[in-house]
């Protein structure tokens, strides 16, 4: 399966290595350099690349290429997914996921890597079971490693790998026992000129924190479960129950963890919380443009939209723009054309608007794109869906644990099209 | 305080010493002595007795291990701490070994001894991580020891140990390949592993070490697709692959039945049915013998529906593996299920979608209806990397049919405008496929991409050019006008690639242009010294051409564009001329050849294909490397062909069943090989079959149970005669036994197999003659099952797969449901609800005499309505009385609860975006009918229903009608729901005419000029017509413009024309049409619309309106 991993930066130099099976020399990833120079951008990278002799699967985060090498035949999702999963890890481990992070902590990166592989097949890539045998990096332990000269490996054996409950380790205990939960929504939508809705989803999470003591069995019911049209678990869920009777029944693995992750289903029309009035026209033969943009809230049930940040990419022909924000600060980035505009809160009485003009090359011909917009904002305490969670319970532990709920909707991809 | 002061030199190395040395640059001397002198303070410090000092000193290495720095050398001083008793030491000494044990044999072997003891150790988890480092170090003079390790292992109580040895078989594989027999038996007895730990890892080994020895799966594979669900992910995606290439060695296609009708032989496969005469039967029991009736095996069955739930996975590639394992293995009707769970990935990472959209892309080729409803999921956004909107646009075109291809070339025409010049041009790639594919928009994508040509982006028109060469091929002679147009573009295209493009269509056909080719070609030769390569052999082409035809006017030409290239740089050039000079300039001796120059320049050549690169990928795997980059990749397991006819299932049972699941199972199916009892097979997979469907479409699981309940029914009329017969034969000899297993049971389980395939046409006709031999008796209640099945089965296809048997079905279907109600009275009724079903797509070319009928009964209902102001605002128009009345549910079928429903051109007020569709319902029997009401919309993507309210009552004889709300999406396919009354749910649907997708919309003369005028090009669609002779003054224009469809007139000065305009009801799109009446009869129809299958649809209707 995976041969080797290397990690290559955003400058092209490969700063980790790890091998599973006999080394691969390091020039393999020649290959890749090679097909990242063809692609201009970094998200343009083949994901598969052949060579001679090895296939390279990589994955872009954190600007930097986890590229695995394998050598025949397998699903190459099964590659991109574990190498995923390898990030996911790093991040849960380091709290970032970045080129420093890990050349701090190159060691832990190593045994995780170990842990996580045998032999190019994955062992254990569960986060419960993974810091049962290597503790993660805290600023306590960093100073005590220090003293004492001890390491991160788990004083223990896995005994976790073991256990019927994979994913949750034994003898948790807590004082406070608590558990939250985070049903967020995220709007995917593409509108149109005219304002008009081309498509529009609702893909939502339930993101879990759950600190509670010894091995609690928990039950969550929803108000109007129909809404979700399709779901994927946590491995913990129980599938049957959910079939049966639209319950989620789980033993929560420590910590946080994705419980669930569903899609609305698309009959149901998607409230589009806000609205923008563009016009945004370069007229022939002069140098200049028009931009203006207004937003405006619409369908919020009465909640304020937080955190919106526009961001378009203008036509190449532009050079500059001269703008100014009712509200917010923005800034244009002449190299990639990049205008981003921080608006905040969107106040209905007095709608944000950001005008002015822009200045473009001179003699260069009008484009005839315009630009796409695309709109980030939050808009706490509403799942846009109307999704209700109904009642959360516990079982097979005495105590009375605290439980919380807390909704939000977000923009996904969220474009208007001019 | 000594290991403080150890931690921060370590720090201050890494940064002072340590970072240069990582620069690549390996020619300084100074870091190759510094080296050594770190090396030395290394191996002091592993030599102490101090655990935090090796401790600090084994992170380091491990650290230069990380960055790709040899440290080999170091090997000696690592290798003593083997036996360390600090457990984090071991650890990193362990990572270090396995790393380069293989670069010092000799050496490694002095840690061997540890891990022997290890191996023996009472700790579970201190024998698994013994044996994990013994058998990771890859030193070929332990393989005995490794051997043993595992063998003993095996064994082992705890099944970590168990997991461990069988991680550990592939490692001693690729080590010494010579062990393979002795590692397959070891596989083979954890093969027989009843733990979930195990059941991943040693599969996995399985693949790795010996994948055809298939045969040791038997025994274990009900135990495999049992413990499934509660195995590891990773497990999970090699089992489930594994299991995919098991499944088509040992089962038989599903869709059997439906790859014999493509092949042909429809006929005799149903003569063979009530014919029994004796000179026959041979013949057929030699195509039987080929042609068993399908029936699914058990454990096929438990298979997929084991499978199902990973679709809920978090795991990407456990989806994506029981995704393909669906598309290998399941019957075509179940497929469907995993679209939803693909579309899911769609949201993750990049490289997930990459992967996923490939694997859809050669899904869609196959079976485009899975994804149809998810349409809109692959539309793509501006921030999508290249690729994938590229891999998107490959889905679109494939998933373009006559019904979507309005909105998706309006995707189209958003996406040409992108930044991303690459896309653009792969997007006029697609409309030139989707034009090629869907021969009704092939005018208006030709149109489009003409418009494209005056594009300022030199790429676009370039491309552009090139795909309309390639569709001008098909059919050049409607097309002289568009080869006139290039013509006059080559002054300003300046792209070799386009401007060669032209040249080769104007010279291939000159003819069509007899005027313009030698005035290109005098342009041509102007510039020829300037031109590029590939321009200058077309020309050379062009004058070779038009010497040929046409040789009065370009023979002095010819010459001197031959002369030109006769001295050209270039020696294809040269040579061209020089061979072309020879061909057709007739000479004293001039060869054989040049009398067929015609022939050889003129040949008709065949139109390119434009057709997908992902076409036939599917014979690899999907979700397999070698499907993605589709070539083989080393180790790839050839996916089989199925078995044509099943081995043996009884390999699969087990001696001792351990688990009462599937006891039952097997005895079951024991009884089934011995005698095929079709009530009873049916009865196992009847169950099973809406159990597995029940979560995401109601509607089929709810169909297939109608359709097993007739098809037992008509079985049983047969039956009843054989049964005592064949329950004897189970005692008997093997031979009666084969006879009677090919062609008795053939009858009846055919029906049964059909309707597992969906195939109703086949069925029905069995059923038709059945019934006629077996019962004539059988009256209403039989009818009536009839036509719920064909109902059923038009809302199976609509929303699912095949579209070419839908277009074959729909005329096949009629005839036979006609037959079958000759008793019926209500033969009228009967009729006209079946083709308002079969009016579904309407736009395809073969429903074209169903749309005459309709039309025409239309206008005939429609006589005798006048409409005297049609500007006013809609509401006045079209009383609702004399609007045309539909059937949703007629009488019968609905047990005495009729349905129709009208559009009755108001507005709907909740949701300006809705046509209001009036719904009448009528109760017909003697009690009253409650809580009438919709349930579970099965919409088109994009498409919503508001629900009338419900109806609480509705007394026996009474009637009522009520408004409900439909969004079409400005589409005409048909809107499907449930109507459930307290007892029962009907399968409903309400298909639109396009005339009802619009509202009027006041415009005075000058606005709609204006607005005509926006609307050229690709929009406007125009045709000539007769009127008809009832409809030859302005009054009956407008009322039969009026009736197709819900415009607003336009005033207008002249009295020649009359105008409408209207706008669609979803998405506001203006459609405007003009009716231009000319001398003796003659009129000139225009229709411009945005959506241009709208506008082409409306057309028609229009046209058949006024031809009356």
């Amino acid at each position: 399966m995976i041969h080797s991993l290397f990690l290559v930066n955003a400058t092209g130099d490969i700063f980790l290595e790890k091998h599973w099976k006999s080394a691969v020399s390091r020039s393999v990833c020649d290959y890749f350099f090679e097909a990242q120079e063809r692609a201009t951008e970094p998200e343009n990278v083949p994901p598969v690349i052949p060579t001679p002799h090895h296939y390279l699967i990589s994955v872009f985060r954190h600007r930097i290429f986890f590229v695995a090498v394998i050598q025949s035949e397998v699903p190459p999702l099964f590659v991109i997914e574990f190498l995923h999963r390898v990030v996911d890890t790093f991040q849960d481990y380091f709290g970032v996921c970045t080129e420093a992070a890990i050349k701090d902590n190159v060691v832990v990166v190593y045994e995780l890597l170990e842990e996580m592989l045998d032999n190019g097949f994955p062992l254990a890539t569960e986060s419960n079971i993974l810091k049962e045998l290597i503790k993660p990096p805290t600023i306590l332990r960093t100073v005590v490693n220090t003293i004492t000269g001890s390491t991160n490996v788990g004083e223990q054996l896995p005994t976790g790998q073991l256990s019927v409950v994979p994913w949750r380790r034994t003898g948790v205990k807590y004082t406070n026992n608590e558990a939250y939960f985070d049903v967020v929504e995220e709007i995917d939508a593409i509108i149109d000129k005219s304002g008009s809705t081309v498509t529009a989803e609702i893909q939502g999470v339930i993101d879990a924190c759950v600190k509670l003591t010894g091995m609690p069995d928990l039950t969550l019911s929803f108000m109007n479960p129909r809404l979700l049209d399709d779901v994927s678990f946590h491995p913990c869920v129980r599938f049957k129950r959910w079939e049966a009777e639209r319950i989620l029944s789980f033993i929560p693995p420590d910590g946080n963890f994705r419980l669930l992750s569903y899609h609305v289903s698309s009959q149901n029309l998607v409230a589009i919380p806000v609205y923008v009035k563009h016009n945004i026209t370069f007229r022939e033969g002069s140098s200049q443009g028009r931009f203006d943009l207004t937003l405006g809230p619409k369908q919020t049930m009465g909640k304020v939209v937080e955190s919106v940040l526009v961001s378009s990419r203008l036509p190449r022909v532009v050079l500059n723009a001269n703008l100014s924000p009712s509200q917010g600060t923005y800034t244009f980035d002449p190299v990639t054309k990049l205008l981003t505009w921080d608006v905040g809160k969107i106040n209905p009485q007095k709608l944000p608007s950001l005008k002015g003009s822009m200045s473009l090359q001179a003699g260069a011909s009008k484009p005839d794109e315009n630009p796409t917009i695309n709109i980030q904002f939050k808009i706490p305490q509403m799942a846009v869906s109307g999704l209700k969670v109904n009642r959360l319970d516990m079982y097979g532990e005495k105590y009375k644990p605290f439980k919380g709920i807390k909704y939000m909707t977000m923009a996904g991809k969220f474009q208007v099209r001019t | 305080m000594s290991s403080s002061s150890a931690f921060n030199d370590e720090k201050g190395g890494s940064s002072s010493v340590g970072e240069p040395e990582y620069g690549h640059d390996p020619a300084s001397g100074g870091i190759f002595s510094s080296d050594y002198k770190r090396h030395d303070d290394l191996k002091e410090m592993l030599d102490s007795n101090k655990d935090s000092l090796k401790l600090e000193a084994m992170k380091r290495i491990v650290a230069m291990v990380a960055r790709g720095k040899n440290a080999s050398d170091l090997f000696p001083a690592v290798v003593k701490n083997v036996a360390c008793k600090n457990i984090e030491v071991k650890k990193l000494v362990y990572v270090y070994l396995v790393r380069y044990a293989e670069e010092q044999q000799d050496l490694a072997l002095l840690s061997i001894s540890t891990f022997q003891r290890g191996l023996k150790d009472p700790n579970q988890l201190i024998r698994a991580s013994a044996l994990r480092v013994l058998s990771s170090i890859r030193v070929t003079i332990i393989v005995p020891i490794m051997m043993l390790a595992i063998k003993e292992a095996a064994s082992d109580m705890s099944p970590y140990v168990r997991k461990t040895a069988a991680h550990a078989i592939p490692k001693l594989y690729s080590l010494d390949p010579e062990q393979k027999d002795q590692l397959i038996e070891v596989i083979e007895k954890l093969l027989a592993d009843k733990t979930t730990l195990v059941a991943g890892s040693v599969v996995m080994a399985f693949e790795e070490v010996c994948p055809e020895r298939i045969e040791l799966i038997h025994k274990n594979y009900r135990k495999l697709c049992n413990l499934l669900i509660d195995v590891e992910e990773w497990g999970q995606v090699v089992i489930i692959n594994m299991l995919t290439r098991y499944a088509r060695t040992q089962f038989l296609n599903p869709n059997i039945n439906e790859s014999l009708l493509e092949e042909g032989g429809e006929k005799e496969f149903y003569a063979s049915d009530d014919d029994e005469d004796d000179e026959e039967k041979k013949a057929e029991a030699a195509a039987l013998a080929k042609r068993k009736p399908y029936v699914m095996d058990p454990d096929h069955r438990l298979l997929l529906r084991n499978t199902k739930p990973l679709l809920q996975s978090r795991n990407a590639a456990v989806v994506m593996a029981v995704a393909q394992l669906y598309f290998h293995l399941a019957p075509k009707a179940e497929v469907g299920v995993i679209a939803k769970a693909l579309v899911r990935l769609l949201r993750s990472h990049s490289e997930v979608q990459y992967v996923v959209l490939q694997n859809v892309a050669t899904m869609t080729i196959k079976r485009r209806g899975m994804f149809e409803p998810h349409l809109k999921s692959f539309y793509i956004r501006s921030t999508d990397p290249t690729q994938i909107k590229i891999l998107k646009l490959e889905v679109l075109t494939n998933l373009a049919s006559e019904t979507n291809i309005s909105t998706i070339l309006r995707e189209f025409q958003t996406y040409i405008k992108s930044m991303d010049k690459d896309f653009v041009a792969a997007t006029i790639e697609a409309i030139g496929r989707c034009a090629t594919n869907i021969g009704e928009v092939r005018d208006t994508c030709l149109n489009g991409l003409v418009q494209l040509l005056s594009n300022r982006d030199e790429l676009v028109v370039a491309e552009s050019v090139v795909v309309i060469k390639k569709l001008l091929q098909m059919q050049p002679e409607q097309h002289s006008e568009i080869i006139k147009h290039m013509a006059k573009l080559i002054d300003n295209i300046q792209v070799p690639m386009a401007r060669a493009s032209i040249l080769w269509l104007i010279g291939e056909y000159c003819e069509h242009v007899p005027k313009i080719a030698p005035d290109v070609l005098r342009k041509m030769a102007k510039t020829f010294t300037n031109e590029e390569d590939i321009v200058k052999l077309q020309i050379l082409n062009l004058a070779a051409k038009l010497y040929l035809t046409n040789s009065k006017q370009t023979k002095l030409l010819t010459q001197y564009v031959l002369n030109l290239a006769k001295y050209d740089q270039n020696y294809d050039i040269r040579d061209r001329a020089r061979f072309i000079r020879q061909l057709i300039v007739p000479t004293d001796k001039s060869g054989a050849l040049s009398k067929y120059a015609k022939k050889l320049f003129l040949a008709l050549k065949p139109a390119p294909v434009l057709e997908s690169p992902f076409k036939d990928r599917d014979h690899f795997q999907l979700g397999s490397l070698s499907h993605l980059l589709n070539t083989k990749a080393g180790g790839y397991q050839e996916l089989p062909e199925w078995p044509d006819s099943a081995p043996d299932p009884s390999v699969r049972n087990v001696e001792v069943p351990e688990w009462s699941k599937c006891t039952s199972r097997k005895e079951r199916k024991e009884k089934k090989v011995e005698k095929p009892f079709y009530s009873d097979s049916e009865g196992e997979s009847g169950p099973t079959e809406s159990a597995d469907s029940e979560s995401d479409s109601g509607s089929r699981s709810e169909s297939d149970s109608e359709q097993t309940g007739s098809g037992s029914e008509s079985e049983e009329s047969v039956e009843e005669s054989q049964s005592e017969e064949e329950e004897d034969e189970e005692e008997e000899k093997m031979k009666k036994k084969k006879k009677v297993d090919k062609s008795q049971p053939k009858k009846s389980e055919s029906a049964e197999s059909d309707q597992s395939s969906g195939e109703e046409q086949k069925k029905e006709r069995k059923g038709v003659k059945q019934r006629r031999s077996g019962s004539e008796s059988e009256s209403e209640e039989e009818s009536e099952s009839e036509s719920s099945e064909s109902e059923s089965g038009s809302e199976e296809d609509s929303e699912s797969d095949t579209d070419t048997r839908k277009k074959k079905k729909t005329p096949a279907s009629k005839p036979t449901a006609k037959d079958t109600k000759k008793e019926s009275k209500k033969e009228t009724k009967e009729i006209s609800l079946l083709d308002l079903d079969d009016f579904a797509p309407t736009s395809s070319p073969q429903v074209t005499p169903v749309n005459n009928f309709l039309s025409s009964s239309l206008a005939s209902d429609l006589e005798g309505l006048s409409l005297t102001d049609t500007v006013l605002a809609p509401t006045t128009i079209a009383p609702s009385a004399s609007v045309r009345m539909y059937e949703l549910l007629h009488r019968i079928t609905g047990e005495g609860l009729g349905v129709e429903y009208c559009f009755n051109r108001q507005a709907f007020s909740p949701d300006p975006h809705m046509v209001a569709v009036q719904i009448h319902f009528t109760n017909n029997t003697s009690c009253e009918t409650k809580n009438l009401h919709i349930e579970e919309p099965k919409l088109q993507s994009g498409m919503r229903i508001k629900e009338f309210p419900e109806i609480d009552m509705l007394p026996a004889g009474e009637s009522v009608s009520v408004v409900m709300g439909i969004d079409f999406c400005d589409s005409t396919q048909a809107a499907n729901f449930q109507l459930c009354t307290h007892t029962r749910k009907f399968f409903v649907s309400i298909q639109p005419p396009v005339g009802e997708l619009m509202t009027p919309i006041f415009l005075t003369e000058n606005e709609f000029k204006k607005e005509q005028g926006q609307l050229m090009g690709m929009n406007e669609i125009s045709d000539k017509l007769t009127l008809g002779e009832k409809c030859q003054n302005d009054h009956s224009i407008i009322e039969r413009v009026n009736a197709t469809a819900n415009l607003g007139r336009v005033p207008c000065g002249s009295d020649k024309d009359c105008r409408f305009a209207g706008k669609t009801v979803s998405s506001g799109s203006l459609v405007l049409v003009t009716v231009a009446r000319k001398e003796g009869g003659g009129a000139q129809l225009t229709v411009n619309c945005e959506k241009m299958v709208i506008g082409t649809m409306l057309m028609k209707d229009i046209l058949h309106a006024l031809m009356q």
